[in-house]
């Protein structure tokens, strides 16, 4: 086996997708490394300034690694309250909950259309599936005029559901979870139907486990709209202790970002911000590649 | 079974939520966008329909939006969308040609920073492009001895610009990024081998010939969220400047522009007009992108 792949490596010069490593790879580290390490950088500031002490936040000369870590940033956020005092811990609270809400009801919302439109003939399913694929360029903040009508015509205006609500439809959840469906063979969904299984037991015992890369990915792309948003604080909701930590956060690079213990607060919350972005990211990344080979537009 | 396997008695139901939430703040927020277009509507009011005249006044009368806003956000597409995507296709091959673990932890690295974004994490940039003495590339600058006084980087109609480009640059590596990859490593092994048969000899006929041809789907798919990446970022000048309108509407884009004039001025029915502009434009771009990457023109246009 290897000396079959080492003589084909010999024969075809082609490095696609490499097993082992070859000599010939140096010159793609010798630039992948250091776009990598400009790329990282900030994020490497963003640990190292959140644990700054403030005499070290304001040095000078200014130094990129901390020396003296500390907590002191971390426990000045949670001291702080924000506007109206409503204290930190509920802009966090209400971020788990809108983030743990969003994740769940777009998975499951994606995951039932996108079987429906993959597994089911129905009229319109083709022009239905085309619109969504239009909606994949649909851009939300430009119409985030309208919605603002929408929101306080429905009632939703101050309502906390507004934090929800308007991230559920995704175009781009529907399209991944669709075209991953795509590859489970129908014959499974037949032979389950002869033992007489249903479109809810079907959907919960065949489509969802065997999606799941496509799920995960789903949940992740639902977990940074949702972790990251600040539309619906800003813009539908006036009730400060409705808020979310996201919005909490752009007001302190607003104001409070160049003022003195604003710069240890807003490190540390930078650093919230990010961590679990990158920790649900780095424990699904594999489930995410896979069902990025399936995301082509044909 | 057949019957069953094609049942429609559970085809609303299952489509139904998506379906509702599609509507309301998708579809119907479009239809309102560009009904209002054609309205003068300050809040207050009922809106009174004016015809054309949001359009006609946007691109004859409004001197911030030509003279500024629109060069601003060609700019910043070529770069950010234009260049930002040839850079991710860049990357995500070199990526494609190392062994798969120095691969995924450089992928994740490079995929990091567009998890969160560019606009919240503006407060690092603000620290980094900080005008004082002590901002980290004022004092490096000062330090090698290429400026003298500390620059006002955020502040600076100069430099804006470029600095915004470059922090949508460094968050833009997202899913459209990842798809790329996954698509040009999904490239069966097979049609390099028989492309070297048929006469290809380098690493960079091997990109033209079987890369980007196999990968196509994925890459096509790497356009649409290049394209909605580049406008969706486009708050980061007001977050790093901290000011709507940017200092001598030097960060000013298309985005920020609808903002400036929807929820601060509170003249919404030329905000919607900016809107339609503006989803008009990308639609444009989008299916510019996609006869680029069209296989062959029999071929039905995907967008």
């Amino acid at each position: 086996m290897s000396t079959y792949r080492k003589k084909r490596f010999h024969t075809v010069s082609s490095g696609a997708n490499p097993q082992r490593f070859d000599r010939s790879q140096i010159k793609f580290y010798l630039y992948l490394i250091p776009i990598c390490i400009v790329m990282g950088l900030p994020i490497l500031f963003i640990f190292s300034n959140a644990f700054k002490p403030l005499d070290e936040l304001f040095a000078y000369p200014p130094r990129f690694f901390v020396r003296r870590p500390t907590l002191a940033n971390f426990s000045n956020l949670f001291k702080l309250t924000g506007n109206s005092n409503i204290p930190i811990s509920r802009y966090l609270f209400n971020s788990i909950i809108i983030t743990g809400s969003a994740v769940v009801f777009t998975v499951l919302i994606s995951v039932s259309a996108g079987y429906v439109f993959s597994k089911k003939k129905f009229k319109l399913r083709g022009t239905l599936f085309h619109i969504n694929t239009l909606a994949l360029m649909f851009v939300p903040i430009a119409v985030s005029i309208p919605r603002y009508f929408i929101i306080i015509s429905v009632g939703l205006y101050d309502n906390f559901l507004v934090n929800i609500l308007p991230l559920l439809c995704m175009p781009v959840s529907l399209f991944l979870i669709k075209q991953f469906i795509d590859q489970i063979p129908g014959s499974l969904i037949e032979a389950a139907v002869i033992d007489g299984a249903g479109d809810y037991t079907i959907m919960r015992k065949i489509i969802m486990p065997l999606a799941k890369p496509a799920l995960s990915t789903v949940a992740i792309l639902a977990f940074q709209s949702s972790w990251n948003s600040t539309d619906a604080s800003s813009l539908y909701i006036s009730n400060e202790s409705l808020k979310n930590f996201s919005f909490f956060m752009s007001t302190l690079s607003g104001t409070a970002g160049n003022s003195v213990a604003g710069q240890g607060i807003s490190a540390a919350s930078a650093l919230i911000m990010f961590l679990p972005n990158l920790i649900f990211f780095i424990i699904l990344q594999s489930r995410v590649m896979n069902t990025m080979a399936h995301s082509g537009l044909k | 079974m057949r019957k069953s396997l094609s049942g429609k008695s559970s085809v609303p139901i299952f489509l139904a939520p998506y379906a509702f939430f599609f509507m309301l703040f998708i579809a119907i927020p479009v239809a309102v966008a560009a009904v209002l277009s054609f309205t003068y509507f300050n809040t207050m009011n009922t809106p009174q329909f004016i015809g054309m005249s949001n359009y006609i006044n946007l691109f004859t009368n409004d001197a911030v939006f030509m003279q500024h806003v629109l060069p601003n956000t060609i700019v910043y597409a070529v770069f950010v969308g234009g260049f930002g995507y040839i850079l991710s296709f860049f990357l995500a091959w070199s990526l494609s040609q190392i062994t798969k673990r120095p691969r995924t932890i450089m992928a994740i690295i490079i995929y990091s920073p567009s998890m969160t974004g560019g606009i919240l994490l503006s407060t690092v940039w603000k620290v980094i492009f900080n005008g004082e003495r002590s901002g980290y590339l004022n004092f490096i600058l000062m330090k090698l001895g290429v400026i003298e006084q500390p620059v006002q980087w955020l502040q600076s109609s100069q430099y804006l610009m470029p600095i915004m480009i470059i922090v949508s640059l460094w968050s833009s590596m997202g899913v459209g990024f990842l798809a790329i990859l996954a698509g040009i490593l999904n490239v069966d092994q097979e049609q390099y081998e028989a492309a070297y048969i048929d006469g290809v000899s380098n690493r960079f006929q091997e990109i033209i010939y079987v890369t980007i041809p196999n990968a196509r789907p994925q890459m096509l798919f790497g356009t649409v969220m290049a394209i909605v990446n580049t406008f969706q970022s486009s708050g980061v000048g007001v977050a790093l400047s901290g000011s709507n309108p940017t200092p001598n509407y030097a960060g000013q884009l298309i985005v920020t522009h609808i903002d400036d004039f929807g929820f601060i001025r509170y003249e919404m029915g030329y905000a919607a007009a900016i809107s339609v502009v503006l989803l008009v434009g990308i639609r444009l771009l989008s299916s510019g992108a996609n006869r680029l990457f069209g296989e062959n023109e029999n071929e039905g246009s995907v967008l």
